[in-house]
């Protein structure tokens, strides 16, 4: 601990504290408040489980659970394809023809506005719609379309810095040894990049879970996914099953980041003889 | 050998680039100028509903019509004007408390054991995988004038009145900061971990005090996390949709809910497109500095 005393130190650690607890109480009172007896948001009547009940029951968001966990992983497994191939793109392809263009319409969709980019696909669909006769209406199909778009860039920043990190000296080997280019990519790339496409697929999947403003614009009467039928039944107001509904979210996406933080933490810790880990001052 | 050996290449290199490059030309850069073209066409009762630009007239005449009107509506009705001003407003004000909260946070963690610091990393990301939607819809309980915080002040005996905190532009910003904090942290965590902390004792022996040092030291070298933080929070935050809508009253205007106002509410495509491009035009500077961060992000990693 150089250059800073205790009090400074714990004063950081202060406010580190209170931006947990900013990041956190919310959702550990709505957690709360879902085995809340009483319809009132602020009196408390007692433990219940009874939402969860409903919830079970409840076919609407039964239905729209099961199309958004299909979309979500049909949007994750394309999307890790594509941005891996775009990643692979960026970090061993110096030189092309179009790269700013293509590093342009990989870092846009990181930042761009929701509302933006639905609209825009909505569009799309509907001129292709006229023009080719596909997609017909708004379905699963064009819903999986508009998530790939936005969430290939998110997967391709997080294989592209594992890329970079990479060791080239043992591509470079395989390569003198005769391999060629795929087979270097798949017996000695891959398997090193392996925890950043898990990485990428998990975000890519929370991200299409979770999407409300383009899924509004690219899904139809037929298919809704689960975010449109919360955000339509929050729009009503605060409620007992909705805390329920968004409590079992919650629990399934931690237990699933802790268990993938576990395996890529170990990952990391273990010496890997293909990996050469940045330098870390300290 | 050797040139069938450079085909085989440059095919495999196509191979791996095509796809990717194809899919974001086709459903990415063509879809907004489709936005364009049609915020520049009249709005229409028909399926689609907007005007086509282009037309065969007799024989083949071709005409174009552009309509500017929709830009027009844009300048003449202040409601515009007013939703984007304070679009810029709410998400500037919305990234300088990120600012201040996340950066004493992501120091702290940047100079956190070893042994903890994946783990306080993991508890800023957490939030940022569990759902946006529904950690916006928790404040709700909290904030409603019957909320969780009156009900804490009252009984505190600090307020003797509930106030109004839901349906105001104040709780938007609330909702801001909370929802995008994590995206400030991460890339200021990032920066501050790769700074050379010998630069510190190099100050520190010559005399500067620790604030100063962190003034003419740390905080310019960690500007290219401050940069990229801010843009990540700042420009999702100004066409934001879904926190005005749930948090904001009715007189909240921004400009992401003026847009879905337009498009779902009174069907009209060509406006809503006409709001689309004048806020992208907002965008175009931040977006531009983000690419070239991200640049070179890419270039110093390689």
């Amino acid at each position: 601990m150089t250059g800073w005393g205790r009090n400074r130190a714990t004063a950081l650690y202060v406010l580190l504290g209170l931006a947990y607890a900013f990041l956190y109480v919310p959702i550990v009172v709505m957690i709360i408040y879902s085995f809340n007896a009483s319809r009132l948001v602020t009196v408390w009547g007692g433990f219940s489980t009874k939402w969860y009940a409903e919830l079970v029951h409840d076919e609407k968001v039964l239905d729209a659970a099961w199309l958004s966990l299909q979309v979500a992983v049909a949007n994750a497994t394309l999307a890790t394809l594509l941005g891996t191939l775009a990643a692979v793109v960026l970090v061993r392809f110096r030189r092309f023809r179009g790269r700013t263009l293509f590093t342009g319409m990989i870092a846009a969709p990181l930042v761009m506005p929701e509302i933006i980019t639905g609209l825009a696909m909505l569009l799309l669909f509907v001129a292709m719609e006229q023009t080719l006769g596909w997609p017909e209406g708004r379905s699963m199909t064009t819903i999986v379309i508009a998530h790939v778009t936005f969430s290939l860039s998110f997967v391709t920043v997080v294989v592209q810095s594992r890329l970079a990190q990479m060791d080239a000296s043992l591509e470079e080997a395989a390569m003198d040894l005769g391999a060629r280019p795929a087979k270097v990519f798949l017996v000695i790339t891959l398997p090193v990049i392996a925890p950043a496409l898990l990485a990428g697929w998990l975000l890519a999947f929370t991200l299409s879970i979770d999407d409300v403003v383009i899924s509004a614009f690219v899904s139809g009467p037929g298919a809704t996914p689960l975010p449109i039928v919360i955000f339509s039944k929050v729009r009503l107001g605060v409620s007992p099953e909705i805390n329920a509904l968004a409590t079992l979210v919650v629990v399934v996406v931690a237990v699933a980041m802790m268990v993938a933080g576990r395996v890529m933490l170990n990952r990391e810790r273990r010496p890997h003889l293909a990996e050469t880990s940045s330098p870390q001052p300290l | 050998m050797r040139a069938w050996d450079r085909a085989a290449r440059r095919w495999g290199r196509l191979l791996v680039g095509l796809p990717p490059y194809v899919w974001l030309v086709v459903f990415f850069l063509v879809p907004f100028l489709i936005v364009l073209k049609i915020s520049l066409s009249q709005a229409l009762m028909a399926i689609p509903p907007y005007t086509p630009l282009l037309e065969w007239g007799e024989g083949t005449v071709l005409t174009i019509r552009l309509a500017f009107s929709n830009f027009a509506t844009l300048f003449s009705d202040e409601l515009y004007a007013f939703a984007y001003v304070n679009s810029l407003r709410l998400a500037g004000i919305a990234t300088l408390f990120c600012l201040l909260i996340g950066y004493p946070a992501a120091y702290a963690i940047a100079r956190s054991p070893r042994s903890v610091r994946s783990w306080l990393l993991l508890l800023v990301a957490l939030p940022f995988w569990t759902s946006f939607l529904i950690r916006v819809y928790a404040w709700i309980g909290i904030l409603k004038t019957e909320g969780l915080l009156n009900s804490l002040l009252l009984w505190l005996g600090i307020i003797d009145t509930p106030l109004q905190i839901l349906e105001t532009d104040r709780a938007v910003l609330i909702g801001m900061v909370y929802s995008y904090l994590p995206f400030m942290v991460l890339p200021l965590f990032a920066t501050l971990e790769k700074m050379d902390l010998s630069l510190l004792e190099a100050a520190a022996d010559l005399g500067c005090r620790p604030f100063r040092a962190f003034l003419s030291v740390t905080l310019p070298l960690s500007l290219p996390g401050i940069i990229a933080g801010s843009l990540l929070v700042f420009i999702p935050a100004v066409g934001e949709f879904v926190i005005p809508d749930l948090l904001g009253g009715p007189d909240t205007l921004m400009i992401g809910k003026v847009l879905w106002a337009e498009f779902f509410d009174n069907r009209d495509w060509p406006v809503a497109s006409a709001v689309a491009v004048a806020m992208l035009l907002l965008l175009v500077v931040p977006l531009m500095i983000f690419q070239k961060l991200q640049n070179r992000e890419t270039e110093t990693a390689r």
